[in-house]
């Protein structure tokens, strides 16, 4: 089974991007936070700090560097800033940093990644302090002015007041001398329980433009003398281009130039987009196909089915003697699941608009790692830091797919064979379609063993399959194991399992097919939660338990993630009589630092056709920045979730994807969706996310519910290859 | 050639006759607010008017649109503001990524023009938009708050 052992690891691509991004070819500029010498936004306003600017009315622009997607972190950062900087939100607007900027500054921004539901989580101390430093620095240049102490000088609003004298002035008015300070040692972050602006769902920053047509994707760009480009990658990923017949399009309307890409691809720019597609079509192109030509659907899922079994296998999660316990078990359940590849289909297609010239590259595309993207210029371009820069725009979706830079390498490419031409590189939906970052595949066996009074003495998890780490960060394997398989499953962390079982065994038999993997919104707890929560429902029902109560028994040590189940279970009135015909489910994960759950009534008709009448869901994340934000990552979780079980599914034959467009790869339409009736309750004393852990629960809770109402237990995904669909 | 009248303005575009109108309007006309998705008229992130009805125009050739009155969402609002729904839209922070969007307030306005007062039902019905950041409780609300403006 050589072929499915082949990823296309670019490990020169890792090489040069550590580097660029350990801070080896930051530049001479050195301005600290702060610090005496006054740095000045483009527009020429004073930096009170690297986060904030304000102009002399009084604007504050507020620097957000993780990108905005759609999920509202550029408008919660925003807000974990104003909270400190005690400014006017009316008057609050934001900008991005550059990459290149970042690199010039010693990372004064930190991390751009915005993935892994981290972009509020991982930022919100530093961004929170840059806030608070820049309003000390304000209120003492005030002070400063009025020749009296500061610490008898309070700001808010973006007015600070000397209540002795009954002075008062704006931050408009004194952040050019503020911008002169040296930044405070000592910055101390307001308690929470003072907050006034963290916790209110304020309305997002970035909605004028998107109801008006006016927002600018990078899909969008027009750049003067710009040409666009079409391109097709093989097929078959581990294939190669072999020949191209340019003579044929020749002729062609708007056609400037083919260009062969990286050995595997070939892009034809013409005048318009339209054009260059036009003519991609019409090129005859011979592929080398490789060693994956033969690989489909059923040889993987064989290959995998024989890792349940047998071959070795890196542990996860230990406690007792699993094997012991379940060969002594008076009773024992055994089940098989699996969970397929899923395309991450933003809707705004791949693209990246690059301008070389000999010694500069520019890039302006959608990404969710600025600094990621920038070292793949420097890498295509062969140019140093100081030459190259990245132009961030809003995405049109990214839930992970965003975070690779394979489509701005191409980009770059393509302009170094028209050098001073700007050229705009957009995928076509077929083309983002069969060459995606993939939600990995996986099968799960799951036995769980019972002693003579039904207690749940052993449980035993062997997952095979694809692991993620292994092609995209071979550098985060621990001897060979790839931690974030067991996301949900783990001992201890940010993704723990919830339940305490005597003698547990959970472990991974990695077995990597040639298909890409990706990080897919959710990324492994979409079919860990549902590998688990759905047999704890089948456990619960071979010792004819209640599926709450049965989980309520073995998660007295995980006080926190019964509290989300019991906050749905109450919600959504399990216990008490459903509605004619309506049956429930539920399901529970702690992942990216949260822990949620999520409850659903459905009914089936026909036994096949489910129509979804609630949904219920709580989270505890710690900390809610923005509750209507918080409220819409959950719904969102849902319907991508809920898309993918019912709809989604990519599968593999003759080495390639099959799926090409939503017509194969469907999507839920407003009418299957109903409202979720979010529950946040949030415990304090740690910071989760929100953008990805409620997806997990979706599928299960589903289902689970599905189990209720017609004894059928589904364990494959897409329910559409077994007929069942909504109502 | 292909003489076009969007948003009320005659365009004479260089473009053959087959060319979808999405990317007449997107590439030929500069009007990038009508988004591409697919390119099969499944997603409806393309959705303009045509004569007042919504289509798909990545399914429409610039030979069919020619003649008709095209309005793109850059030609929704009037001198008077935003449209109302464009306006429901803001008051309920409707977007997420808002790459859809366009084409889901197109679709939308047309089908209040036909429909004043639709049911969830004909919302179920008439909106069939694709929005892969799933903020479709946003955007029923904001179809009554529009209706009811």
């Amino acid at each position: 089974m050589n072929q499915h052992v082949t990823p296309r690891l670019n490990r020169r691509s890792f090489v040069i991007g550590t580097a660029a991004l350990g801070g080896g070819l930051a530049l001479g500029l050195d301005l600290p936070f702060g610090g005496p010498q006054v740095v000045r936004a483009a527009d020429g306003s004073p930096e009170v700090n690297a986060w904030v600017v304000i102009r002399p009315d009084d604007t504050v622009v507020i620097r957000i560097a993780r990108s905005e997607m759609g999920q509202g972190s550029l408008t919660g950062l925003a807000q974990l800033v104003a909270e400190e900087l005690a400014c006017d939100w009316s008057k609050v607007t934001t900008e991005y940093p550059t990459p290149g900027q970042n690199v010039a500054r010693k990372r004064v921004w930190g991390d751009f990644s915005t993935g892994g539901s981290r972009g509020i989580r991982a930022s919100q101390d530093y961004v929170r302090k840059g806030g608070a430093a820049a309003r000390m620095m304000l209120i003492q240049a005030a002070a400063d002015e009025w020749k009296v102490p500061a610490a008898e000088c309070t700001a808010a609003n973006s007015v600070i007041t000397h209540k002795a004298s009954g002075k008062t002035t704006t931050y408009g008015k004194v952040a050019e001398a503020a911008a002169k300070l040296s930044p405070p040692a000592d910055v101390k972050l307001k308690d929470p329980k003072d907050w006034t602006l963290i916790g209110k769902g304020v309305k997002r920053l970035d909605t004028a433009d998107k109801v008006t047509g006016a927002m600018i994707y990078g899909a969008d760009i027009k750049l003067p003398g710009m040409l666009n480009a079409a391109i097709k990658d093989c097929p078959v990923t581990g294939g190669k281009l072999k020949s191209y017949d340019e003579a044929k399009i020749a002729g062609m309307k708007g056609v400037k130039k083919v260009v062969a890409v990286d050995g595997t691809a070939v892009a034809v720019v013409a005048d318009t987009w339209w054009h260059a597609k036009t003519a991609l079509d019409a090129l005859p192109i011979v592929w080398d196909e490789g060693p994956n030509a033969k690989v489909s659907s059923a040889s993987i899922g064989k290959w995998l089915a024989e890792g349940l079994d047998s071959g070795p296998a890196f542990v996860g999660n230990e406690n007792g003697d699993a094997k012991a316990a379940l060969a002594g078990a008076v009773k024992k359940v055994e089940a098989v699941y699996n969970y397929p590849y899923q395309n991450h289909a933003t809707m705004e297609p791949m693209n990246a608009t690059a301008l070389y010239t000999a010694d500069r590259c520019e890039v302006w595309c959608g990404t969710q790692n600025g600094e990621a993207a920038f070292a793949a210029v420097l890498e295509a371009s062969g140019l140093p830091a100081d030459k190259c820069e990245v132009h961030k725009l809003i995405l049109g979706g990214g839930f992970g797919r965003r975070g690779q830079t394979d489509y701005v390498r191409q980009a770059v490419q393509i302009a170094k064979a028209m050098p001073g031409t700007p050229v705009k590189l957009l995928w076509s939906r077929e083309e983002d379609m069969t060459h995606g970052r993939y939600h990995p595949i996986t099968q799960c066996k799951l036995t769980g063993g019972f002693d003579a009074d039904n207690n749940l003495t052993a449980l035993h998890m062997r997952i095979s399959g694809q692991s993620i780490l292994f092609s995209l960060r071979p550098d985060a394997l621990v001897n060979g194991k790839d931690p974030a398989t067991f996301q949900g499953l783990a001992p201890s962390g940010e993704a723990t399992i919830g339940y305490s079982v005597p003698n547990l065994l959970i472990e991974h038999a990695m077995r990597n097919p040639h298909i890409n993997p990706g990080f897919w919104r959710g990324v492994n707890v979409n079919q860990n939660a549902i590998y688990l929560e759905c047999f704890m429902d089948e456990l619960a029902n071979a010792v004819g338990q209640d599926p709450l109560e049965f989980r309520r028994k073995l998660m007295a040590k995980n006080p926190k993630h019964l509290a989300v189940l019991d906050a749905v279970a109450e919600k959504i009135g399990w216990g008490t009589p459903a509605p004619e015909g309506v049956h429930r489910g539920l399901a529970q994960l702690h992942g990216y630092g949260s822990y949620v759950a999520g409850a659903a009534e459905i009914s089936v008709i026909d036994g096949s056709k489910i129509k979804i009448h609630r949904i219920v869901a709580s989270t505890d994340p710690g900390y809610v920045v923005n509750p209507a934000q918080v409220e819409r990552q959950i719904a969102g979780s849902f319907v991508y979730g809920l898309s993918a079980l019912f709809y989604g599914g990519c599968t593999v034959k003759d080495g390639r994807i099959e799926q090409t467009n939503f017509d194969s790869y469907n999507s839920m339409r407003i009418a299957e969706m109903p409202k979720v009736e979010a529950i946040m309750v949030p415990s304090g004393g740690f910071w989760g996310g929100v953008g990805e852990p409620t997806i997990g629960v979706a599928a299960p809770a589903v289902l689970n519910a599905f189990f209720a109402a017609t004894g059928k237990r589904i364990r494959s995904v897409p329910l559409r290859d077994q007929n069942i669909t909504f109502a | 050639m292909a003489n076009l009248t969007i948003n009320g303005k005659p365009y004479s575009l260089d473009v053959e006759p087959d060319t979808p109108l999405l990317w007449a309007i997107r590439e030929n006309a500069g009007l990038t607010g009508t988004k591409y998705g697919c390119g099969i008229a499944q997603c409806g992130a393309c959705t303009v008017h045509l004569d007042g009805t919504a289509v798909r125009s990545c399914g429409v050739t610039v030979s069919e649109a020619a003649g008709k009155q095209i309005t793109t969402i850059e030609g929704l609002a009037s001198d008077n503001g935003l449209h109302k729904v464009q306006q429901a839209w803001l008051e309920n922070d409707v977007p997420q990524c808002g790459y859809c969007q366009s084409g889901m307030i197109m679709a939308v306005a047309a089908l209040l023009k036909d429909n004043p007062k639709p049911s969830d039902q004909d919302i179920n019905d008439a909106i069939t938009n694709i929005c892969r950041c799933g903020t479709f409780a946003q955007v029923r609300e904001a179809i009554h708050a529009a209706a009811n403006a």
